[in-house]
């Protein structure tokens, strides 16, 4: 796994953040001694338990002497560094990125922390006309490389389309989609090595997709779920939890959670339950946890129906 | 991993054995062959072994287009069996290219040109006529095609045993009056030492559908020709007649000089890469030379593939020898012992060209373990790429010819240091490398006094649109962009230049008040401009530049790999609003749409991985500033 980084502490780097002089283990990234700083740097495609992919660039920053500004998530500290977190520049590319994002794809479910950047970076993202219609089940899938109808002066594209609902354990809502790769990094050399997903397609046709678009349980997917794990904006989401909004019934506020250890074998993964109404309704594991990193199995992500067989009360 | 295949998905006996070609015969049973209960036992044979030859991916799904016309399910399967590859990572890999396809498709795919320089010899009509007669099902719109010296061009692209993709340039207006190819002979799918049929016939013939491409070899000054001066002279099939034509005078020279030596003269020489980053390639050279980590590779990067540019086109398909020799002595100089040729999939000429020089060079033993019997090992691999702009991006190219999508990488780490299967690599184009078989001979001070102080040498430029005579011209730098227009006879009817483009789609245009400016690195940066590659394209003033700059907003969308945000939105978001503009229908004002463009172009410029959206708003910018395109 590619997260394996090692970071010298026998060696500190000493770089200027902000005109402030900032001391971190060789190794770490310009995001990690912007966090030992507590310098709030918005990322939405990094995750603590992936290798860092940069493709999102809202965490990008300017550091003297590059012609253009530079992913924190991923760029290494050098000795000598001058950083700047909060220029013209910077604040320019994050507000567009999150505009971009916001114009063309649902973050109504993506965290607070994705709000607090669009207020803070000043992000409207209607700026760019009235949302296209949305486009059919499937078409996206079937977009080819290269070719596409010339754009319309009427309507900001999108990736607004219908839900994927094709098996019981989670469904897959690519309006909500920002492709930040984790979800395929996870299904890949990251966690999983399933390869049941990946990126088809090219330019704003690219998405995520099973071989030939093929509905998951023709697909290598196990149901791991460790894409629903590491997605930041609810496109991927364990049915239960998607069957209750649609029911307008999930409620965050009525809801607890109850770390426990998995039953089925001897590793003994944590796993995290958020149970609503005596019900378990999501199941996830602590992300800097030694033995899981955040992944699980289909067994302990989604194997609990037993615990809820419980006769009629 | 445990490889789940597309159920019920059976490969075709066409489907194996064009992927057998490709890839070689299955060792093992791992790999559906035969089982030999012997010598198998319950040995695996799967593994890294088998994972290392995922670089063999792109031959494959060629392999399975070019055989079937699209590629099935099954054969996908068999693919992803061959090679150890999850069918969703091969399908990811299929669906970035625009010359693969994943769905059932006519076996003639008919790319009609519809770029900037053919839209200005009728594309659009063209496109029409085509589609009328062949059915839109079976013609697309392309990209550049790289033939804007004989627009309109087309680019048949053909399935089914032995066929062969082709070029028809300039293309007849309906597909009646189509010139009939000769029946294809078989494919070089493996590169055999088999002659290629149609190569070799009188230079004359082959360049009966046209003007040349090089006109000035026709004009009796060929005496001041370095780079061109083969170019329609020699046989691009006999190495003999290259050798007659001086070649490989250089690469005995270099053996002589030693490694260190021709990298001297190369810093001397001052030679800066002709791609477009215009890197200084002695230093390129001698960081890749002092790398410790084994192997090095060389590449050369033949997607030439930016609108308007096809010098590297002419120079593969005229003189591939000169290539093969070049890349030799770089590949000599920098410890190299594997090379690659990475030709745009729409290049089959030139892709077969390079292929039999390669052949022929090492059955002279100019290539192989022993080259010319110094003890140097180096051999030449060409991999050809299948329609994306974007592995014309190093780290893009890299990712290609590893078998994943191309898509950039971030940078540092630089190739230098970590290229091609993660090693040191020294990548160039086509015109540099052909440029150090100068330096050698002449040496690198007087390669550098060619040339203005700044920028040095011979440079190759692409001549295209309203312009008498379009082609590939030579010049020592320093002539300005006036002289070089006139050297391609100026604009037909006397008309008066409205605009030219400079530097392609990722360039800039320059108004009438420009045309003296030195067409040098330096004489174009003072001006905001950029050289590029060298391509330099002529709007009169009948050109309808509104349509140019709508074709460079497409340009960008379709090309986009889509990887970072602001490059894969910004492109979309700016097509978006170039049509606003044209259609007259500003969301609030047109001052607040050229802010919002400026902001686009300055995300896209600042926080995109790779050049690609770094430059994608460049000239469409300079068309609105510079030249006005949308006022009034």
């Amino acid at each position: 796994m590619s997260t394996a980084r090692r970071l010298d502490a026998t060696r500190p780097v000493t770089l200027s953040i902000d005109g402030a002089s900032v001391t971190v283990p060789a190794g770490s990234t310009i995001l990690e001694a912007c966090r030992s700083r507590g310098i709030d740097t918005p990322t939405l495609c990094f995750l603590e338990n992936l290798a860092p992919v940069n493709v999102c660039r809202v965490c990008v920053v300017e550091l003297e002497g590059a012609r253009v500004l530079v992913p924190a998530c991923s760029r290494p500290v050098e000795a000598d560094m001058k950083i700047r977190t909060d220029s013209e520049r910077v604040r320019l590319s994050r507000r567009m990125v999150l505009e971009f994002l916001a114009s063309s794809v649902d973050l109504s479910l993506a965290s607070d922390d994705v709000r607090r950047w669009m207020e803070r970076y000043g992000a409207d993202p209607s700026r760019y006309g009235p949302p296209a219609p949305p486009r059919a089940a499937n078409e996206r899938d079937n977009a080819g490389p290269g070719h596409h109808h010339a754009a319309s002066a009427g309507a900001a594209a999108n990736v607004v389309q219908p839900v994927k609902v094709d098996n019981d354990l989670y469904v897959r809502d690519y309006a909500r989609c920002i492709l930040c790769y984790k979800c395929v990094q996870a299904c890949g050399v990251e966690a999983q090595n399933t390869f049941a997903i990946a990126i088809a397609g090219r330019g704003f046709d690219a998405r995520v997709s099973t071989e030939f678009a093929t509905p998951l349980p023709e697909s290598a997917c196990v149901y791991c779920g460790n894409c629903i794990g590491v997605c930041p904006t609810g496109a991927l989401m364990f049915k239960s939890e998607h069957d209750l909004r649609g029911a307008g019934k999930w409620d965050e506020s009525r809801q607890t959670v109850t770390d426990t250890i998995c039953p089925y074998c001897g590793v003994g993964c944590t796993l995290e339950l958020r149970v609503q109404d005596n019900a378990i309704v999501r199941v996830t594991s602590p992300l800097d946890h030694d033995v899981t990193s955040g992944h699980l199995c289909i067994k302990g992500r989604f194997g609990w129906q037993f615990v809820q067989n419980r006769p009629e009360e | 991993m445990d490889l789940h295949l597309i159920p019920g998905a059976e490969p075709s006996a066409e489907e194996r054995a064009a992927v057998d070609a490709a890839v070689g015969p299955p060792a093992s049973a791992w790999e559906t062959g035969e089982r030999r209960p012997d010598a198998e036992g319950h040995v695996a044979f799967g593994g890294h072994a088998l994972r290392a030859r995922r670089h063999l991916l792109l031959p494959a799904l060629w392999a399975v287009q070019s055989r079937v016309g699209f590629i099935t399910p099954g054969a996908l399967n068999y693919v992803c069996r061959r090679l150890d590859v999850a069918p969703a990572d091969a399908y990811g890999v299929a669906t970035f290219y625009a010359m693969l396809s994943v769905k059932p498709q006519p076996t003639t795919i008919v790319h009609v040109c519809d770029d900037l320089a053919c839209r200005l010899a009728g594309a659009p009509a063209l496109l029409d006529a085509m589609r009328g007669e062949r059915g839109a099902e079976s013609v697309r719109s392309s990209p550049c095609l790289g033939l804007c010296e004989r627009a309109p061009a087309v680019l048949f692209q053909c399935a089914g045993e032995g066929a062969k993709d082709y070029v028809v340039a300039p293309a007849a207006r309906t597909a009646a009056d189509e010139p009939k190819p000769p029946p294809p002979p078989p494919p070089p799918i493996s590169s055999g030492t088999r002659p290629i049929e149609g190569v070799g016939t009188s230079i004359a013939a082959r360049l009966g559908q046209g003007s040349p491409s090089a006109p000035q070899t026709e004009d009796g000054r060929r005496e001041t020709l370095r780079l061109l001066a083969r170019v329609g002279r020699v046989d691009p099939e006999s190495l003999d007649d290259y050798r007659a034509h001086g070649g490989y005078r250089a690469l005995p020279k270099a053996i002589a000089m030693g490694p260190e030596a021709i990298v001297r003269e190369a810093i001397a020489s001052k030679l800066q890469g002709r791609g477009g980053a215009a890197f200084p390639a002695g230093r390129k050279w001698e960081a890749v030379a002092r790398q410790p980590a084994r192997p090095h590779y060389l590449v050369c990067n033949a997607d030439e593939s930016e609108p308007g540019t096809f010098k590297d086109r002419v120079l593969m398909e005229e003189d591939p020898f000169a290539l093969v020799e070049a890349m030799t002595i770089v590949a000599f100089a920098t410890g190299c012992e594997h090379g690659f040729v990475y030709v745009r999939g729409e290049y089959p000429l030139a892709e077969a060209r390079v292929r039999a020089a390669i052949a022929g060079a090492r059955k002279a033993g100019l290539l192989g373990p022993n080259v010319l019997g110094s003890g140097f090992a180096f051999d030449i691999e060409v991999r050809r790429g299948a329609g994306a702009y974007i592995c014309g991006e190093e780290t893009a190219l890299f990712n290609s010819i590893e078998g994943y999508r191309g898509e950039p990488r971030n940078k540092p780490p630089f190739p230098v240091e970590k290229g091609l299967f993660g090693k040191p690599t020294v990548i160039n184009n086509v015109e540099t490398l052909v440029n150090v078989l100068l330096v050698v001979e002449m040496g690198g001070d007087a390669f550098a006094a060619i040339g203005t102080g700044a920028s040095t040498g011979p440079k190759l430029f692409c001549v295209s649109g309203n312009v008498e005579r379009p082609g590939v011209y030579e010049v020592p730098f320093g002539p300005t962009l006036r002289e070089v227009i006139g050297l391609a006879g100026g604009v037909p009817g006397g008309r008066a230049v409205r605009a030219v483009l400079l530097g392609g789609a990722a360039g800039s245009f320059v108004g009438p008040g420009e045309l003296d400016v030195p067409l040098t690195f330096e004489g174009t940066r003072a001006i905001g401009a950029a050289l590029g590659s060298g391509v330099v394209m002529v709007f009169d003033d009948r050109a309808d530049l509104r349509d140019a700059v709508r074709r460079i907003a497409a340009f960008f969308r379709d090309e986009s790999c889509g990887q970072c945000v602001p490059c894969r939105v910004g492109t979309e978001r700016q097509e978006e609003l170039v049509a606003r503009l044209d259609a007259g229908r500003p969301l609030r004002s047109t001052a607040e749409e050229d802010a919002l463009l400026d902001e686009i172009a300055r995300a896209m410029r600042d926080a995109s991985i790779c050049g690609l959206g770094q430059t994608a708003s460049g000239a469409i910018q300079s068309a609105i500033r510079r030249l006005g395109v949308f006022s009034a």
